[in-house]
């Protein structure tokens, strides 16, 4: 049947050097969908739950989804697909940018990789030629330098996935990055590609993306566009100003945590750090879409003295993070280390959290002056750009940086003052106010992480419906549809921030008629929940239990200080007990054995 | 006046469905290498150019086209290919300024923009109006209102 997959797999084994390609299963293709379904099933089946992630039994699954390529709206994703050096869970991270389509035009739905190279290395594929390349003369440079040494040696127009020195140095979250400025920016799979010697991934092609029926694709992507531009958040919002426009929102909610999530609320300042200061402060110079994006909420931004740069970003959490958590307000300091983190390849999350989290052992003098080797108080703009790099060559503070705020703060006997959950850093929301954002942490699949379940959407946004933030009636049954829909829209390729604006009913019909298959909204939640499960039952065979469902004890103990919500908690321990029944799961949190039939998963 | 195609570089996201709406109008398949259109991107600059067939009053392709493969449309004023005509000598691929007409070797035929029929499908995609298919007047006259407002502003300060 012709469709929306290329139905074929590069496969590379970095030890042997061997490369070899294969068919897509496309039973699998039809439960799993593709991306993030389809790259965790092979995972489980190839690699077993006992591998150290940075070892090279551990595999990498770079997927795209069935309609990247395809002028569906911004569907251009592709995900990367292995076990995490941060949390020790799956890691799934998703990417914008250009290189999934190019990989799709070049024949392939996925590549493989297996096992390390003796020396550095890189992957050259050009449509059914793939070779290895030597890449010692490339190692240690940053993104933009790999980037274009990788274009001279190839081709001008190719398009080059790489890390830079972070993930070389195996910081536990180094990203992959693409297109220079667009990253597989969480969970640390940077570091996995560098335990592998593996520099870049270079791509050119130019076959064609087929879909079964022109027509019927040619109306459902017509529908979904019209729709995404008619929303005031796809079609108005996210264009003029980015993500950086929840800075403010979120500030008025109370929902903006400060100093390491020891304060949050309403911050003066912040309005500094936001998207539409960025515009008046002439930061802004226009904005970018990834492939096929129809939304473009990219942001080109340049700074000023004594921060001057160019690059591209921030977005909302990674200001917020350089931002307010670190009780920054200067955007040119935060915009030029956010440009320095795309250039070393580091999780623009994480790495300022860590810096957030190390403010604080610093300011209660756990951590020591002379470990810090600077004056790390919080509200010190000047040090950032700094910190960033010394956590991406390990030099100093930054080797203790490199490894996330967890084994930071425990180093100094303290991790609770790491505001992490499985040692991923939590994002820009604060679960004390927003109730049903502390669930989705903390049940995450691959740790403190935003995009596994976007309450935000409707605690903030009002999408689809307003509910209010405090309350955790009803908490638990979004939660679930949330992360089981975007388990399913990953997987398809579609930006995750579509949904926004379109709902399951438009995702099925365009997923349909791509791949042929035909998805009803319940069939798609159904693969979301499958997926979802599958991604739970493999963190359970990597030791995980209930117990790491949690959210640090700051965020469940100690009452917000102040603000609207001031004397809150997160009800975490109310709302998931109910989260568990919904699922099928035991009160334990486990899997039973009747959900895992129905979803046809087995054990592992 | 006629439409024509206008590009405007600063309004352009590099976002490139302009290259999947050609080449699914005219392949029927998503393929950048087959697109009439094509978004040139400066990433350090985060800067992209659509550019396709300009549809030249003097259109170098036409003059050196030997068998007259290379036409003016008298609907759309648009410089259009006839694949019966064409020989295959690729002279057009060479005489074009812009780089904008290309041979598919596959398929033995010249890719350039036909302008759809009066339609283009990467004007109407594009999410941030860089490429519009209008009246020649009217899409200048917006530049020049834009232009004419700088003076506006200077004279508004003079006052």
């Amino acid at each position: 049947m012709t469709n929306s997959y290329q139905n074929k797999l590069l496969r590379v084994n970095l030890t042997t050097g061997k490369i070899s390609t294969e068919a897509v299963n496309q039973e699998y293709a039809r439960e799993y969908i593709g991306g993030r379904g389809l790259g965790t099933k092979m995972y489980c089946e190839e690699v077993g739950p006992n591998i150290d992630p940075l070892s090279p039994a551990n595999n990498m699954y770079i997927m795209s989804g069935p309609l990247t390529g395809t002028g569906a709206p911004s569907t251009g994703r592709w995900m990367v697909i292995t076990r995490g050096p941060l949390t020790g869970t799956i890691a799934c991270s998703n990417s914008g940018g250009e290189f999934g389509a190019e990989m799709k035009y070049a024949g392939y739905d996925g590549i493989i990789l297996e096992g390390k190279s003796e020396k550095p290395v890189y992957l050259w594929i050009e449509n059914d030629q793939a070779v290895l390349r030597d890449a010692s003369h490339i190692w240690g440079k940053e993104v933009p330098e790999t980037t274009d040494l990788m274009r001279a040696e190839t081709s001008e127009r190719a398009k080059v996935a790489c890390i830079g020195p972070a993930g070389e140095n195996l910081c536990k979250f180094a990203c992959i990055m693409n297109e220079l400025n667009r990253a597989a920016g969480r969970t640390g799979v940077g570091a996995v590609m560098g335990s592998k010697n593996l520099k870049a991934i270079v791509v050119k092609g130019n076959k064609p993306v087929h879909v079964p029926n022109k027509e019927k694709f040619m109306e459902a992507i017509i529908e979904a566009t019209q729709t995404l531009n008619a929303n005031p958040v796809t079609g108005a919002g996210l264009k003029a100003y980015g993500t950086q426009i929840l800075i403010n929102i979120l500030n008025q909610s109370n929902g903006l945590p400060v100093h390491n999530f020891r304060e949050s609320g309403t911050v003066e300042l912040a309005d500094k750090t936001s998207g539409e200061y960025m515009i008046e402060h002439k930061n802004l110079v226009r904005n970018k879409g990834c492939f096929s994006c129809v939304i473009g909420c990219g942001r080109v931004t340049r700074t000023f003295k004594p921060y001057e740069a160019f690059g591209e970003g921030p977005e909302y959490e990674a200001g917020w993070a350089f931002g307010a958590d670190c009780d920054i307000y200067d955007i040119d300091a935060i915009c030029q280390a956010n440009f320095r983190c795309n250039e070393l390849g580091l999780d623009t999350i994480s790495m300022p959290t860590t810096i957030a989290c190390a403010m604080e052992l610093y300011e209660y003098g756990y951590l020591p002056k002379e470990d810090a080797g600077c004056d790390l108080s919080f509200g010190n703009a000047a040090i950032l750009k700094e910190l960033v790099e010394k956590t991406a060559y390990r030099q100093g503070i930054g080797d203790l940086l490199a490894e996330g705020s967890y084994r930071l703060a425990e180093h100094y006997g303290h991790p609770e003052l790491s505001m992490s959950v499985k040692k991923q850093e939590m994002p820009a929301y604060e679960p004390r106010t927003l109730q049903g954002i502390g669930l989705s942490y903390a049940t995450s699949n691959r740790g403190g992480c935003h995009v596994r379940g976007y309450m935000t959407s409707p605690e903030i946004l009002g999408i689809p419906e307003k509910i209010d933030p405090a309350v955790i009636e009803g908490k638990a049954a979004y939660c679930k549809l949330f992360q089981d829909l975007t388990a399913a829209v990953d997987s398809a390729g579609f930006c995750l921030f579509t949904t926004f604006g379109i709902g399951g009913d438009i995702i099925a019909k365009v997923l349909s008629a791509g791949t042929g298959y035909d998805y009803s909204v319940e069939e798609l939640l159904k693969c979301g929940e499958r997926i979802w499960n599958m991604e739970r039952l493999f963190n359970m065979a990597c030791g995980f239990t209930g117990a790491d469902d949690t959210l640090p004890t700051r965020i469940l103990k100690e009452p917000q200080k102040n603000g609207a919500y001031k004397g809150s908690v997160s009800r975490l321990p109310e709302m998931l007990p109910e989260y568990y029944e919904l699922r099928g799961w035991s009160p334990a949190g486990v899997p039973t054995e009747t959900k895992i039939t129905e979803l046809n998963l087995k054990q592992m | 006046m006629g439409k024509i195609l206008m590009i405007s570089p600063e309004k352009c996201a590099s976002c490139r469905n302009c290259e999947l709406a050609c080449s699914f109008a005219h392949e029927d398949v998503f393929n950048p290498a087959k697109s009439r259109v094509h978004a040139l991107i400066w990433e350090r600059l985060g800067l992209g150019v659509p550019l396709m067939c300009m549809h030249c009053e003097d259109a170098p392709c036409m003059e050196v086209c030997p068998t007259g493969a290379l036409g003016r449309d008298t609907q759309t004023n648009g410089v259009l290919w006839d694949k019966q005509k064409c020989i295959g000598c690729k002279l057009c691929v060479s005489a074009c300024p812009f780089g904008n007409a290309s041979y598919d070797v596959e398929t033995k035929r010249v890719l350039k923009c036909d302008l759809c029929q009066g339609d283009p499908a990467c004007a109407k995609v594009c999410p941030n109006k860089a490429i519009e298919y209008k009246e020649a007047d009217e899409g200048v006259l917006a530049k020049k209102a834009l232009y004419a407002a700088k003076f506006k502003k200077v004279f508004e300060e003079v006052e």
